[in-house]
């Protein structure tokens, strides 16, 4: 490596470092001081816990003073079942666009796109009435409906990108074999779609984690809060108890990261897939 | 084990009509092999005698049904890729024996099949493994396995060497040609490669635009191909074309003549004075020492050796080109004047219509 190689990849591990410490910091920060005191937090914010300073008072009083575990739980099945729809409806319509010609499947495309540039959260007003006519309203079925909704169409655009690098002779092969159209896709598509999957698992998983628009007007009742709808609780207009919010957002966090580590090898080999062959 | 019989049949892509009326026989175990340029059409042809292209217009028979509305796999097809086509997520086993299930084919029988067509495919050490730890002729080798536990009438293969080195190139053949042998099965075959559509099929159909131009025995093409294209497309390094014209006929005699080689008598009765013609002669039939009926002279421009033959590109008093097969080590110098002579059975003549003038020679 020559000297000006050094100088620039330096430059670049010095910009990367830098995002990943804007990136990280506010987590690491959120995490820290949710083992601490009261005092320890606004005493000194940027200190990890010490002997003096550690306290679980936070995660206590989240146990005790609210429903959290019912709020997990609901976080929970809200995105897995909303993710595993998009995966599943996502994929098949993916494969069905990209694989079969039938009337109207331009259209359709078509429309599934638009769900693409257009935020799902102009819809508000008309998905709460729907929901309310359709006595839906405060339950979970209602939220994963509309995530289901929301995180279809990037999915089917990002999947019929990488059914459409699956080698046509494949499925022709199977074809060939007697193999079912439903088996074709499901076990011989979707096996090598998975880093595709994963990828798209990922993007899906997040936003729904994170949301709190949706349960905010669609629950109301704290049997279908989730988690972060729930950890507003103990943010007061007047009052904030920084040690419960702290605990819960630690705890909110954790299921995202565990997820993500877990898909993250394929995810990054769905991320560079096509751009190294 | 069936025949095949495809009649009328067209395929059209919008205004692109890919398969033109393609009428073909194929008999019972024949090994037949289909050759054309690139583009002619004969991996549609191919498609759609396996189910996976649906036809224009025409029908096909394998084992006297008409299969047009079945599935592939109702149609008792097996068909090879180039691209071999193996599922990556599967090991060799499961690959031959993934399409049995669907088929209704015991458990126990699956095995026995396969393990027969390790046998003879030599696959046996590698039935655990997974396709990207093989080599491409081993990977070849399981795509045609996965064939042959299918137990099909017909086997379809669209250029299975293609993406083989030469020397794996010809050892696949021979296994190939073997495997016929064996299973004495219908094989309908797509190649670029003339050499393995000499050795391996008991009939070529050559193919050019969407058209059958010929179909016959490979030395029958070699020796009377039927028109202008097959006898230019047969053969490597191609026919020389020579123009000429009917300049008189008598007794059932016309005689050709045209810019560049000697005048000569084709006892035919065909021809008119003043036709049109394209007399034709392949290199390796144009020899320096003998004396024959055709003679072109020429100076020689270029030659390639080769070794045991060379070729030399000479150029005729009209400033055309044309390739002579030299034998041995006595090869012509560039600058050199010769003379090239071809015997009386080795001269093809082709009418305007791009049809072989037939002769008393051809008997
Ligand atoms: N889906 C399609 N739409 C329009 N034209 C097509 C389509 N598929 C094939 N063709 C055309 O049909 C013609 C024949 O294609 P085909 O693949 O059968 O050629 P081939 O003889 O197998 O050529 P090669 O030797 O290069 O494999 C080509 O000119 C091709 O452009
Ligand atoms: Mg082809």
């Amino acid at each position: 490596m020559t000297a000006e190689q050094r100088a620039r990849s330096l430059g670049v591990h010095l910009v990367l470092i830098a995002y990943s410490l804007l990136a990280v910091g506010p987590i690491l920060l959120v995490v820290m001081n949710s083992f601490k005191t009261r005092s320890a937090i606004f005493g000194s914010p940027l200190a990890p816990p010490d002997a003096t300073t550690f306290s679980l008072v936070g995660y206590e009083k989240v146990f005790r003073s609210s429903h959290i575990l019912t709020y997990y739980s609901n976080s929970l099945i809200v995105t897995l079942v909303s993710m595993a729809l998009v995966l599943l409806f996502g994929a098949m319509a993916a494969w069905a666009l990209t694989e079969y010609r039938f009337r109207g499947s331009t259209a359709l495309a078509l429309f599934l796109s638009i769900g693409i540039m257009v935020p799902i959260r102009l819809g508000s007003v008309a998905i709460l009435n729907m929901m309310r006519s359709a006595g839906l309203n405060d339950t979970l079925t209602a939220l994963i409906l509309v995530y289901v909704a929301q995180g279809l169409p990037m999915s089917i655009f990002i999947l019929s990108e990488f059914i459409q690098q699956i080698p046509k002779d494949l499925r022709d092969a199977a074809r060939c074999d007697g193999v079912p159209e439903t088996r074709i896709f499901f076990e011989v598509v979707a096996p090598l779609l998975r880093p595709a999957i994963a990828t798209v698992a990922v993007f899906t998983i997040v936003p729904i984690w994170n949301d709190l628009w949706f349960p905010l007007i669609l629950t109301s009742s704290d049997s279908t809060h989730t988690v972060t709808l729930g950890v507003q609780q103990f943010l007061g207009q007047y009052i904030t108890d920084w040690n419960s919010v702290l605990a819960a957002l630690s705890m909110a966090i954790l299921p995202v990261v565990v997820i993500y580590v877990i898909l993250s090898r394929q995810l990054i080999a769905g991320l560079t897939s096509g751009a190294v062959k | 084990m069936a025949n095949l019989r495809i009649e009328h049949l067209n395929k059209r892509y919008g205004a692109t009509t890919v398969l033109n009326d393609v009428n073909l026989k194929i008999e019972d175990g024949e090994f037949v092999v289909l050759v054309g340029p690139s583009g002619c059409g004969k991996s549609t042809l191919l498609r759609m005698i396996a189910g996976l292209d649906g036809a224009s217009g025409g029908d096909i028979h394998i084992a006297g049904k008409p299969v047009n509305t079945l599935a592939p796999a109702e149609r008792g097809i097996a068909m090879v890729f180039q691209s071999y086509a193996l599922y990556p997520h599967m090991n060799v086993r499961k690959n031959m024996t993934f399409g049995l299930k669907f088929t209704g084919v015991p458990p126990a029988e699956r095995e026995r099949r396969v393990a027969e067509a390790a046998r003879m495919l030599r696959l046996e050490e590698l039935l655990e493994r997974y396709p990207r730890d093989l080599s491409g002729g081993q990977r070849q080798r399981v795509a045609i396995g996965r064939a042959i536990v299918r137990e099909p009438a017909v086997f379809l293969f669209d250029e299975p060497l293609s993406n083989l080195d030469a020397a794996l190139r010809v050892s696949t053949r021979v296994e190939i040609a073997n495997l016929h042998r064996l299973l004495k099965s219908t094989i309908v075959y797509v190649t670029h490669d003339q050499v393995e559509a000499m050795t391996l099929a008991d009939r070529i159909v050559v193919m050019n635009k969407g058209c059958i131009e010929q179909v016959g025995r490979p030395l029958d093409l070699y020796y009377a191909p039927a028109n202008l294209f097959v006898a230019g497309f047969i053969g490597s390094p191609a026919m020389n074309f020579f123009e000429a014209k009917v300049g008189s006929v008598e007794g059932g005699c016309a005689r050709v003549a045209g810019p560049g080689f000697r005048s000569f008598d084709l006892p035919t009765a065909s021809l008119r004075v003043g036709d049109t013609l394209t007399v034709g002669v392949r290199p390796e039939h144009l020899g320096r020492g003998e004396d024959g009926p055709f003679a072109v002279e020429g100076v020689v421009e270029l030659v390639e050796r080769l070794g045991e033959s060379s070729f030399a590109y000479v150029r005729r008093a009209d400033d055309r080109l044309f390739v002579a097969e030299v034998r041995g080590r006595q090869t012509p110098m560039p600058g050199e004047r010769a003379t090239f002579f071809a015997a009386a059975r080795d001269v093809h003549v082709f009418d305007a219509a791009s049809l072989r003038v037939s002769t008393q020679n051809d008997a």
